[in-house]
């Protein structure tokens, strides 16, 4: 088992967050946690990412506890998180400090190759689309070989085409890389199209509801009746019928 | 021709408080070919860079002293919560007060002299630089500093590879507006305490005899120099390090 939440509980003063929390995730899975805003799924996130100290419970990870933040495993913000005052190739070398520059050279013109901002190398955040600093963003994390990532409603502040373009990215991502990760989501159809599993989230104290595994293969056919009862369960699932 | 207007404006100016004196025949103001006559005189006796020079490096001393301790200390304070807490309130009682408040105390502790000037200087620039760099600490990005841990970066790694960085597009405003206070403290330091510097010139041109039209001359110096010293600290806020934190998304 990669990483595995025992018994987590977590409050901040006297409102609970998060309720006896049990949940296991293999080498390589992509899980997503699905629940509505606030409910305490980025929490959660900040706890396995050691950002946060659990009220109660622990988070192992390769069976050894979490107790802070790790090189080997990268928390990945909304776009936000790129350094404004790195140029591209700087950002994506930020945590390759320890590396022969050889190395550091041939691991930044793999990345921004991969996540295509080839000719961007020497662009500043201000200068990029949101959808180009979320890519620096996962190059920067992906560029230090992480094996686990953590992404955050990564692609939350992105438009709806742009949104759909970097799920794709990060599926070819996670297809060629095969890290494990866990991604927070409160978008119902984003989870569908990404996870192995989704994990569905209760209101606030959040519980593990449901744990649903996506047994459709990559790449995901939007109109398949699997995947549209899939959908249709989750929403059930949240007490939400899918009508506007 | 949008570059001339401004140049434009200043002749104007110039111009019409020529007129103004040539037309009263007032001896409250002398004409602006006066004050130019006086710093070609200035110039010749070999005292106007003399006491450019003078002025500028009281301002250098005082003004460097500060930047070298307030910067530190004040990001120290930014990130130690509880250090700023108990001496936050003590910054703030002693920042209101103008440095020429100060004078007695400085001529009491360092005597007459170039000495007393630069605490002076020292102190204007001292205060706001602390609260400059103190408060960019704290309105750096939570995410930047969550992201630097997370690559694994130590304490000092931290320092320099993002709180450094993330706060120098505030702390070059700040370093700026301290410049300007510096210099205005300068001259009122030199009006007291020394016997050469522009600020020095103005109290003495009036006090050996009425000569206005030197008055006048130091004003001039003082204003002028002031404007290139904004101008050069301005160059700095262009550089691609600071930019970033300018641009309006």
């Amino acid at each position: 088992m990669k990483v595995r939440f025992s018994n987590i509980n977590h409050h901040f003063g006297s409102t609970r967050v998060l309720d006896r929390i049990d949940l296991d995730v293999k080498e390589g899975e992509f899980v997503c946690i699905l629940g509505p805003s606030g409910c305490g799924k980025s929490t959660l996130l900040n706890i396995v990412g050691g950002f946060v100290k659990p009220s109660e419970g622990e988070v192992r990870i390769d069976d050894e506890p979490v107790t802070g933040p790790d090189p080997r495993r990268i928390f990945v913000f909304q776009e936000r998180g790129v350094f404004p005052w790195l140029d591209v190739e700087q950002n994506i070398s930020f945590g390759l400090f320890k590396l022969p520059e050889g190395e550091q050279r041939r691991r930044i013109d793999h990345y921004v190759q991969m996540v295509g901002l080839k000719g961007f190398e020497h662009a500043y955040p201000r200068e990029l689309s949101g959808g180009m600093k979320q890519r620096l963003e996962v190059a920067r994390a992906l560029a230090v070989n992480p094996d686990v990532l953590y992404l955050d409603e990564p692609f939350g502040a992105l438009d709806s085409i742009t949104r759909l373009q970097m799920r794709r990215e990060l599926l070819r991502i996670w297809e060629a890389e095969r890290k494990t990760i866990l991604f927070v989501t409160h978008d119902i159809e984003e989870s569908v199209q990404l996870a192995d599993r989704v994990v569905v989230m209760s209101q606030r104290p959040a519980r593990i509801q449901k744990i649903v595994p996506i047994d459709i293969p990559h790449p995901r056919d939007l109109s398949d009746p699997r995947y549209i009862a899939l959908r249709d369960s989750i929403f059930g699932e949240i007490g939400l019928a899918h009508q506007v | 021709m949008r570059r001339l207007v401004p140049f434009l404006g200043v002749a104007l100016a110039v111009f019409a408080w020529h007129l103004a004196v040539v037309m009263t025949g007032t001896r409250l103001v002398p004409s602006p070919w006066a004050a130019v006559r006086a710093i070609g005189e200035l110039a010749q006796k070999g005292l106007l860079l003399k006491y450019i020079v003078a002025s500028l490096f009281r301002v250098t001393w005082g003004y460097f002293l500060a930047l070298l301790l307030a910067i530190p200390f004040g990001i120290a304070l930014g990130t130690w919560r509880r250090g700023e807490l108990a001496v936050n309130p003590l910054i703030q009682v002693l920042r209101p007060i103008s440095p020429l408040a100060w004078i007695p105390i400085a001529i009491l502790w360092f005597g007459v002299g170039d000495l007393s000037a630069v605490f002076l200087i020292f102190l204007a620039s001292f205060f706001p630089l602390t609260v400059t760099a103190m408060q960019a600490v704290h309105n750096i990005e939570t995410i930047h500093l969550s992201a630097g841990t997370n690559f694994g970066l130590s304490r000092p790694q931290l320092l320099v590879r993002v709180i450094l960085p993330a706060i120098l597009p505030q702390l070059v405003v700040g370093m700026r507006l301290a410049l300007g206070v510096a210099w205005l403290v300068v001259v009122a330091a030199e009006m007291i305490a020394v016997n050469s510097g522009l600020g020095f010139l103005i109290v003495d041109a009036r006090n050996a005899g009425d000569r206005y039209d030197l008055v006048v001359a130091g004003m001039i110096l003082i204003g002028a120099i002031g404007v290139v010293l904004d101008l050069l600290m301005r160059r700095l806020e262009t550089l691609d390090f600071v930019r970033w934190g300018y641009a309006s998304e």
